[in-house]
């Protein structure tokens, strides 16, 4: 069963004509052809998606980067990896399966693994708190992170998340603390880090696996100091806002970029990355590649000094 | 060199408009969005009243504290250090009553006094907040960084004002306080950072969220050189502050009271649908859950963070005797 967002109404309305007519001609007594009609609703039916997807406004890219059928960290890994081995706990407290971890290798480069991480159906997604860590998640990530820094491993993060979590025990546990401590961190880590948003982007939970040398996004992910709702809630009182609120806090990897927030951007297929998940992992894999093979021939230092510098630029104000 | 503020008519004319401290609730900008976002809007929007938003008190003289209900004089409330003389409760304090209570007289030499935000994402409404409240507050931003003595310490320090937009950090707030790190880096000297904030300032969208990382990574090189930084965290302390610069401090420190944590109350009551326990994001409940090293009054505030420093520059001191 396909399914549709809001914004995708026409082509699922089309869609059904043409199963409709099709199954019309089956039935039919009479031999009637009906191949034109049908030739001319598929013609129909693509001209509208590319209409449609060729003109995507950010709330509409940010319901793509929340689709259900997007894939996640781990479709990613298994594509990507040849041999990932997850890793698990924090070794303070316990295992938070909305952030996994482990060794992989990209061909014959070893790396270290870090990623939030969704899940597909209900009883995943408690499992996996629907890829909201608490703070167990971004230390385990450190605890890896560090890790790999020890035994030189670059180190490559998969960010898909709403936020952290916003709960009682992560509060009880200092979540504010595990994400700073992340940031702190990272910028010390002398092996490459590259960093990619496959799908959300929210905000400080985003960011405490997001201090990396190289900063890729996908075309349809988001990245957002919060999101379209919270802001419209905040600032418009109104739910209406919310497309307005997405639109004004530039959080597509177009208006990114150009910002000069995001490094690169990985074209997705014509509707999104769940249309065909192999070509969009195998995209992942060649800009990991070559990212990766010019990161590896930098010196630590100039590593270090190149990931402050980078942080450090970002910011616009006026003196005087 | 030293610096005061300018007094405008504004300061001079505070004690007839004054706001309830406790009282503004900025949500914070660093949270993760609600699971159920239907139930935080409001029907409509509200209709916009002119001029900017505030609470204002009519009288000037006495206020009530919110915390024993006591009517307090504003006279003898600011003589006290804003604190209630009945109950303790510490009342916030404007960045400029916390610079002149933690820095000995004339020794404060602030940095970037001029730098302002600009409207980097053309973001509606943004400029003509940004105006509202430098009239409000006579600021140019939420912070005041610069170089003072602190007894026998010489410091780099920061320090917040929640009355401009709820304290929140963007590309300005972010920039000086990475600038004053670095100077404290730069010259060997500690750093103390007193934040007060509603978190990242959202109308500068992932710049803002950057400034988290900037100012961590600051702290990193400052940390690397063996300095020690101080944080303060005064009421409120939440989200996007509290994921980066605050705490990651080899002291924390509270000052009674305040409230502190990652998310809004709100923003967790609708989400984990749980009541919330008693204390829940107060200095003393974050203390008791290991997060603060200490809870210390606005009083002895000065003297304490010297002690301190006495102990964490004592190497410092000796190298430099050696040498
Ligand atoms: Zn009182």
């Amino acid at each position: 069963m396909k399914y549709y967002l809001e914004f995708e109404k026409p082509v699922a309305e089309l869609q059904r004509k043409l199963e409709e007519l099709k199954r019309h001609e089956e039935t039919s007594s009479l031999a009637i052809s009906f191949q034109e009609e049908i030739a001319l609703i598929e013609k129909k039916i693509q001209e509208t998606r590319e209409q449609i997807f060729s003109n995507l406004n950010a709330h509409q890219r940010v319901q793509l980067a929340r689709h259900p059928k997007r894939p996640y960290t781990l479709d990613y890994i298994h594509h990507i990896f040849s041999d990932f081995s997850e890793l698990h706990g924090d070794r303070l407290f316990g295992d938070d399966r909305a952030m996994v971890g482990g060794f992989a290798s990209l061909d014959d480069q070893k790396v270290m693994v870090v990623g939030t991480q969704k899940g597909r159906d209900t009883k995943e997604n408690i499992m996996r708190n629907f890829g909201s860590a608490h703070p167990e998640g971004y230390r385990k990530a450190l605890r890896l992170m560090k890790m790999a820094d020890k035994f030189s491993l670059p180190i490559v993060a998969f960010i898909d998340t709403a936020g952290a979590y916003p709960g009682i025990g992560a509060e009880e546990r200092h979540i504010a603390e595990a994400i700073a401590v992340n940031l702190r961190e990272m910028m010390l880590l002398e092996v490459p880090v590259i960093a990619i948003v496959i799908g959300e982007g929210g905000s400080g939970g985003a960011l405490g696996i997001g201090v990396a040398d190289k900063v890729l996004i996908l075309e349809n992910a988001y990245y957002s100091v919060i999101s379209p709702e919270g802001c419209a809630a905040i600032l418009w009182k109104n739910q209406s806002a919310i497309p307005k609120a997405a639109e004004s806090l530039r959080i597509t990897a177009d208006q990114l970029q150009s910002l000069k927030l995001v490094d690169d951007i990985i074209p997705e297929p014509l509707g999104g990355a769940q249309n065909d998940v192999d070509i969009v992992a195998d995209s992942i894999k060649s800009t990991l590649k070559s990212t990766l093979s010019s990161l590896l021939s930098t010196s630590k230092e100039d590593l270090m000094k190149n990931r402050y510098s980078k942080f450090r630029s970002l910011g616009r104000f006026v003196e005087a | 060199m030293s610096e005061r503020p300018e007094k405008s008519d504004k300061n001079e004319t505070k004690f007839f408009t004054r706001r309830i401290p406790g009282v503004e609730s900025k949500e914070p900008m660093v949270t993760p969005p609600s699971s159920a976002p239907d139930q935080s809007m409001l029907k409509k929007p509200k209709p916009v009243s002119g001029g900017p938003k505030k609470r204002m008190i009519a009288e000037g003289t006495f206020t009530k504290c919110p915390k024993c209900k006591e009517t307090v004089f504003r006279k003898e409330l600011e003589a006290n250090l804003n604190v209630c003389r009945h109950c303790e409760h510490h009342f916030m304090l404007t960045a400029w009553d916390r610079v002149h209570l933690l820095v000995d007289e004339d020794s404060f030499e602030q940095m970037d006094a001029d730098m302002s935000s600009v409207d980097v994402l053309e973001f509606p409404g943004y400029l003509s907040k940004l105006e509202a409240n430098q009239q409000k507050t006579g600021m140019k931003d939420a912070v005041i960084t610069g170089l003072g003595q602190m007894e026998h310490h010489r410091i780099a320090l920061g320090v917040m004002d929640f009355s401009f937009n709820g304290g929140s950090m963007g590309s300005v707030v972010g920039e000086k306080l990475t600038r004053v790190i670095e100077k404290g880096t730069e010259l060997g000297l500690p750093v103390i950072i007193c934040s007060t904030s509603g978190g990242a300032r959202m109308y500068e969208g992932m710049f803002s969220l950057m400034q988290m990382a900037k100012t961590c990574g600051a702290l990193a090189y400052h940390g690397k050189r063996k300095l020690p930084f101080i944080s303060l965290l005064t009421d409120p302390t939440m989200a996007g502050v509290m994921a980066s610069f605050a705490t990651v401090a080899d002291l924390i420190i509270a000052e009674p009271g305040a409230r502190i944590g990652f998310a809004g109350p709100r923003v967790i009551k609708d989400t984990t649908k749980a009541d919330l326990p008693d204390g829940f994001q107060t200095a003393e409940f974050l203390q008791d859950r290991g997060l603060i090293d200490a809870i210390v009054p606005r009083k002895e505030l000065k003297e304490q963070l010297a002690y301190y420093l006495d102990f964490m520059m004592a190497g410092h001191r000796s190298a430099s005797k050696a040498g």
